[in-house]
């Protein structure tokens, strides 16, 4: 049974796109067939971070208005033989999608993959319904500061009312994805905690991503960060976050600040 | 041949027919009288509306001229007087409503829109009750009465009640209450953390909420044109 996962937040720049590329690869990783499909329409990026760009022929614009066949828009993995990805187009903008051509792709992609993940636009408009309209499951990525939780707040809100399952009376499954989580600034106090996210969101935690230069450096390289060092730090936080969406058990691991070293601390050196 | 062909003629045909009929019996003063009629009209516009009514004179002695004013006077504000009653017929000529006789009282119902909003009182005033938790960006509206949230109510959403608001989690949100003018309405949270209070129109922003009460389960009520927020417990 293929699910419909969309990955939104309403704040830009928290970090959906990073997230949809990382959760995607380690969906794949474990066997799952997985199609990630890019809903910023205009301002594509998720081809960029798969390291699929040069490769990008027809886009998702060109499917919905039956220019291309799906099977002609979908780009395969270089790494992993079960990921696809499905770009957006760089040159047109939110309005060419139609609600019709969304509902169409999405239930093709249904009948020939496990998992369909959406990279929603920022943004509360167009581009961001679309992505959520025909979802199962919802990841909500914020960071730990309020503007984030806010913003996250009130895409909540729209999964639980202009969702194709929210009409039909049912309940799209939400999880909050906390990225760019610093331990030094939370035991600081400068960051929201975990508790107080969770209590102003009130759904389920799937993860925590620590701040971590792996992540960019991935980025750069067009690798999805669990591809590119899947024994960093975020690479594991977003593995145990793709096992949880499967319906494993896995401890939550709060990113702690790195153990200071017995040298180091003989010598007053900071840790980096 | 001959033939006679008769034209179907109608016969006039009288049928008797009783009505209940309100009846006004003018006092003297008739300046006071129709002052407390004045008074009437002005609670109940509508109060002779589709309601002839027959005048009983048998405590006044007017003159011909001063029925035909009493007549035109009521007239004027909307009464309609069908017949005139406890006057000599010879006082009354074609100009004025013809003289009524053998009426006998009869029980009928006045105040009727008044019963209707006594039945409804009994009634319990409509509630919305609410077990989400309302999110940002999301504005609830219920003039009818109060609004109950099992959940928070996040940063940046919106109560709007026209009675009392109950929040059982977080309010973190815009609250008003009482906006139909109640100001017996009151605001109830679990844990006050409002962007903003308002009842019957008065307001208070976070930054005059006292950060002693911040995070605590308050109310808020009108004490006359002040809004008070207290801790509750």
């Amino acid at each position: 049974m293929a699910k419909v996962l969309v990955v939104t937040s309403g704040k830009g720049g928290v970090g959906k796109t990073t997230s949809t590329a990382a959760i995607g690869a380690a969906l794949a990783q474990r066997g799952e067939k997985v199609v990630v499909v890019d809903f910023d329409v205009g301002l594509r990026n998720l081809d960029l971070i798969m390291g699929a760009e040069r490769r990008v022929v027809f886009d998702l614009i060109n499917v919905a208005q039956g220019v291309a066949k799906l099977s002609q828009a979908l780009i395969r993995d270089k790494r992993l033989e079960s990921l696809w990805l499905l770009p957006a187009s760089q040159t047109r903008d939110k309005d060419a999608l139609t609600e019709e051509g969304v509902r169409d792709i999405i239930a093709d992609l249904r009948t020939k993959f496990d998992w369909v993940i959406c990279d929603s636009p920022a943004g509360i408009e167009r581009g961001a319904t679309l992505a959520m309209r025909y979802a199962d499951e919802a990841i909500v990525v914020t960071n730990p500061e309020v503007s984030s939780v806010r913003d996250a707040d009130r895409i909540i809100g729209m999964l639980d009312s202009k969702t194709v399952k929210a009409e039909a009376g049912e309940q799209v499954k939400k999880h909050v994805l906390i990225t760019r989580y610093d331990t030094g600034r939370a035991a600081r106090g400068e960051m929201l905690s975990i508790d107080d996210i969770l209590e102003i969101l009130a759904i389920p935690l799937l993860g925590i991503i620590p701040e971590s230069q792996d992540v960019l450096r991935a980025s750069n390289v067009g690798s999805p960060v669990t591809l590119n060092d899947a024994a960093s730090m975020p690479a594991r936080a977003y593995s145990d976050a793709a096992r949880r969406l499967t319906g494993e058990t896995v401890a939550m691991m709060v990113p702690a600040e790195p153990r200071r070293g017995f040298m180091d601390r003989l010598l007053g050196r900071r840790a980096a | 041949m001959d033939s006679k062909v008769e034209s179907p003629r109608q016969l006039m045909r009288l049928r008797g027919r009783s009505y209940v009929m309100f009846v006004l019996s003018p006092a003297m003063p008739i300046v006071n009288w129709l002052e407390d009629i004045d008074a009437t009209l002005a609670r109940s516009p509508g109060f002779f509306v589709g309601r002839p009514i027959v005048l009983d004179l048998a405590a006044v002695e007017l003159s011909t001229h001063g029925i035909a004013h009493l007549v035109s006077n009521l007239e004027s504000r909307g009464v309609r007087v069908l017949g005139l009653e406890g006057v000599e017929a010879g006082l009354l000529d074609a100009s004025l409503p013809p003289l009524m006789t053998g009426g006998r009282p009869s029980a009928v119902e006045l105040a009727e829109t008044e019963k209707v909003v006594e039945d409804k009182l009994p009634a319990a005033p409509p509630s919305l009750l609410l077990q989400n938790p309302v999110r940002s960006g999301q504005r609830i509206v219920f003039t009818e009465g109060d609004v109950t949230v099992l959940g928070s109510v996040g940063s940046g959403a919106e109560i709007v009640a026209g009675g009392s608001i109950h929040v059982y989690g977080t309010l973190r949100g815009r609250a008003m209450a009482g906006i139909n003018g109640n100001s017996a309405a009151r605001i109830y949270c679990q844990k006050i953390e409002a962007e903003l209070l308002a009842i019957d129109g008065y307001y208070q922003t976070a930054e005059d909420i006292g950060e002693t009460l911040r995070r605590r389960p308050a109310q808020a009520w009108l004490d006359g044109e002040m809004m008070r927020i207290t801790p509750l417990n």
